[in-house]
């Protein structure tokens, strides 16, 4: 157990859920168990930005969709006045364009509502230690995303090319996450570091929340038509 | 009781006054019509505020609505308005509309004329009528035909609040209004050929007649005269059937949108009947086996998910794109082994004979892996690229040493391995016991409709 001092660093984080659904909720805490602190709950966007700000967790469990909005409104509401604060995106959506758009409002990760306990557990540790976290689904999501036009055929002008595309490694790193590789894992088969894949990840986050790459959000318009 | 025969005559509206309950008025003094019966022409007066009758009204029931307030018989006012509305030149008609407007219905809360107020569209088209009313009335009066500009204004107020009224009455009140307005409508109004034909003979009579006339004036005063005349009967046409016709167009519109809502409801209770609630019902029969649970739950939702997102129909199983095939391989293979499969795809193209054999290769490995890892879960990786697409199969179950297949089990060598290398694909198995089993598929891509997945450095 922490003592009040102790937060993101080893001992257990202070986690606030936001979730339209009190089973869905109610499941997530019992899933939690012991081995985080759930600090408080909320049903919607409104009641959640005011009790975040009073509790100041260290992660935040999202839902995208809320009934008042969709989960970006609380999280670009709390970045602003408390940057300390971390989310974690968890749905059960398919929605590509509504996860990334989380993701560039500034959530460090999106795990789906199948994940196991334990799993949503060091899911919730990696993200109050700061790293980003990626599933599978997420890892497919950002690949189509950088893939789907290539950055150099781009209109829009864009001030940072080197945020517009993925380098080789990570791309590498993404592919083994979608094929199902712990972070362990990839890091024996590329021969690096765990610390190094996890500094992958974090890069590619801040490429797609920093992006102004005019194809992202091309590419999520079209996937909105089809 | 000796007036007995008064109640419910058919055809004749009753109103109170004969409507006689328990013989109060005979003692109260109003014996004598009664038992005469020829003299029939006042009753005892009713007591409350005035009201609307709704029950015995043949436009607005204000007649009847006054007549059971005074005690008169309501064919008897209903005269009297008729006489009233032709001497004073139509102005009582206004009134007539009026006190439509703001006497309320017996039963009602409000008047139409306080929900007239909020009703802006209504508003907007009074107004509209009232300005040409007035224009008419310029005309008219430049023309100095009197007799037409004294009607111009009752029957613009009239129109006016027609409209007010049809706007913002409830629906019985409508259905009555236009009850009335139907002989009128019968001739505007769209339908029949034969009411089409009626229109355009109209329409062409007119036209003659206006012709007419024009041909036949020989000095410009006279010519002008007929000229007004014509445009003020087309102008009184189009401001009094107008709005009645725009009006029941928009509820023939309205009517076949809810039509059309209705069958989209219909077919979207058939199909989660089919699917959601078969399913509910076989959760419910197998509450006691976790595992098939699970199972029926994750295949529902996969297919609610690709109905709500991805437009597909559940049941639908047409697999013309790489991404279906994907899709269906989990479907499968989660029904048939009770094993989670999660899959993620990247980029996406039609299906051709190679990647064909790609899927059956990849779904011989999935069920392989439902089948002898052990695992709880299998990752299914696809990913279009612009040279090759590969396939991966993967599970953190107990794993195998490849060396040591037996020659009997063919699954891997004949329906993976020579599957792909047939096609110029190829695979490769790697497994660790104790730590899983990726099988990995690639196969090349022939040129073809494909949509590359972008550029891959």
């Amino acid at each position: 157990m922490s003592t009040p001092g102790d937060r993101g660093g080893g001992g257990s984080p202070r986690v606030f859920l936001v979730d339209d659904h009190g089973l869905f909720r109610s499941g997530v805490r019992s899933e939690l168990g012991g081995q985080v602190e759930v600090v408080g709950e909320a049903d919607d966007v409104e009641p959640a930005i005011a009790r975040i700000a009073e509790s100041l967790p260290d992660v935040v469990l999202l839902d995208v969709h809320l009934p008042g909005g969709g989960g970006q409104a609380v999280v670009t509401a709390i970045k602003a006045a408390h940057p300390q604060v971390r989310f974690l995106a968890l749905s059960a959506s398919d929605a590509p364009e509504d996860v990334i758009a989380v993701i560039r409002a500034g959530a460090r990760g999106y795990v789906t509502k199948t994940i196991s306990g334990a799993e949503l557990v060091d899911a919730v540790r990696r993200v109050a230690a700061g790293d980003a976290v990626f599933s599978p689904r997420l890892a497919g999501f950002v690949l189509d995303a950088f893939a789907a036009v290539p950055a150099a055929s781009g209109a829009g002008p864009s001030f940072d090319p080197e945020l517009d595309q993925l380098t080789p490694r990570e791309r590498e790193v993404l592919r083994l996450i979608a094929r199902g590789y712990t972070y362990r894992e990839i890091a024996r088969e590329l021969f690096i570091s765990v610390k190094t894949v996890e500094s992958h990840v974090s890069s590619v986050l801040r490429k797609l929340q920093l992006s102004t790459r005019h194809q992202l959000t091309r590419w999520a318009a079209e996937r909105r038509l089809t | 009781m000796i007036h007995s025969e008064d109640q419910g005559s058919p055809g004749w509206p009753a109103t109170p006054i004969w409507r006689d309950d328990g013989g109060m008025e005979e003692q109260a003094g109003w014996p004598r019509y009664r038992r005469h019966g020829l003299l029939r022409w006042r009753g005892p007066r009713g007591r409350g505020p005035l009201r609307r009758r709704q029950s015995d009204r043949l436009a607005g029931g204000v007649a009847a609505g006054l007549a059971a307030r005074l005690g008169f018989d309501v064919n008897v006012v209903r005269i009297a308005f008729v006489v009233a509305t032709v001497f004073t030149g139509g102005t009582f008609a206004v009134g007539y509309v009026l006190a439509w407007l703001l006497v309320p219905a017996d039963g009602a809360d409000g008047n139409l004329a306080g929900r007239a107020l909020t009703d802006g569209r209504g508003l907007a088209v009074a107004a509209g009528i009232g300005s040409l009313t007035f224009i008419a009335w310029v005309i008219v009066s430049v023309l100095h035909a009197g007799w037409l500009g004294d009607l111009a204004w009752p029957l613009g107020l009239c129109v006016a609040g027609i409209v007010l009224i049809w706007r913002n009455a409830p629906a019985d009140e409508q259905a009555a209004m236009r009850q009335l307005a139907e002989p009128l409508l019968s001739v505007t109004g769209g339908g029949g050929r034969s009411r089409i034909m009626l229109r355009v003979l109209l329409a062409g009579a007119l036209l003659i007649g206006g012709v007419a006339l024009l041909l036949s004036g020989h000095h410009p005063a006279a010519f002008l005269r007929p000229l007004g005349g014509v445009a003020l009967v087309i102008a009184a046409i189009v401001v009094a059937f107008g709005p009645w016709w725009l009006r029941i167009a928009r509820d023939l519109v309205l009517e076949r949108q809810a039509r059309a809502r209705a069958e989209e409801r219909a077919d979207m209770a058939a199909r989660v009947h089919d699917s959601v609630l078969q399913t509910l019902a076989l959760i419910q029969r197998g509450a006691d086996d976790p595992q098939r649970v699970i199972q029926l739950a994750r295949a529902q939702e996969r297919e609610l998910r690709s109905w709500l997102f991805d437009g597909r129909a559940p049941g639908s199983l047409d697999v013309m794109r790489l991404a279906d095939g994907v899709r269906l391989i989990q479907q499968d293979v989660e029904a048939q082994h009770g094993i989670a499969v999660e899959t993620v795809t990247v980029g996406d193209c039609e299906l051709d004979d190679d990647l064909s054999a790609l899927l059956a290769a990849a779904r011989e490995a999935t069920v392989n892996a439902a089948k002898w890892s052990g695992a709880e879960v299998v990752s299914l990786f696809a990913e279009v690229e612009a040279a090759a697409m590969s396939l991966f199969v993967r599970d953190r179950g107990k794993g195998f040493d490849p060396g040591a297949v037996p020659a009997d089990r063919k699954g891997l060598a004949e329906s993976i391995h020579a599957r792909m290398t047939r096609r110029g694909g190829s695979a490769t198995i790697r497994s660790v016991p104790g730590e899983g089993t990726e099988v990995s598929l690639t196969m090349p891509r022939t040129a073809g409709d494909r949509q590359p997945s972008g550029r891959h450095p």
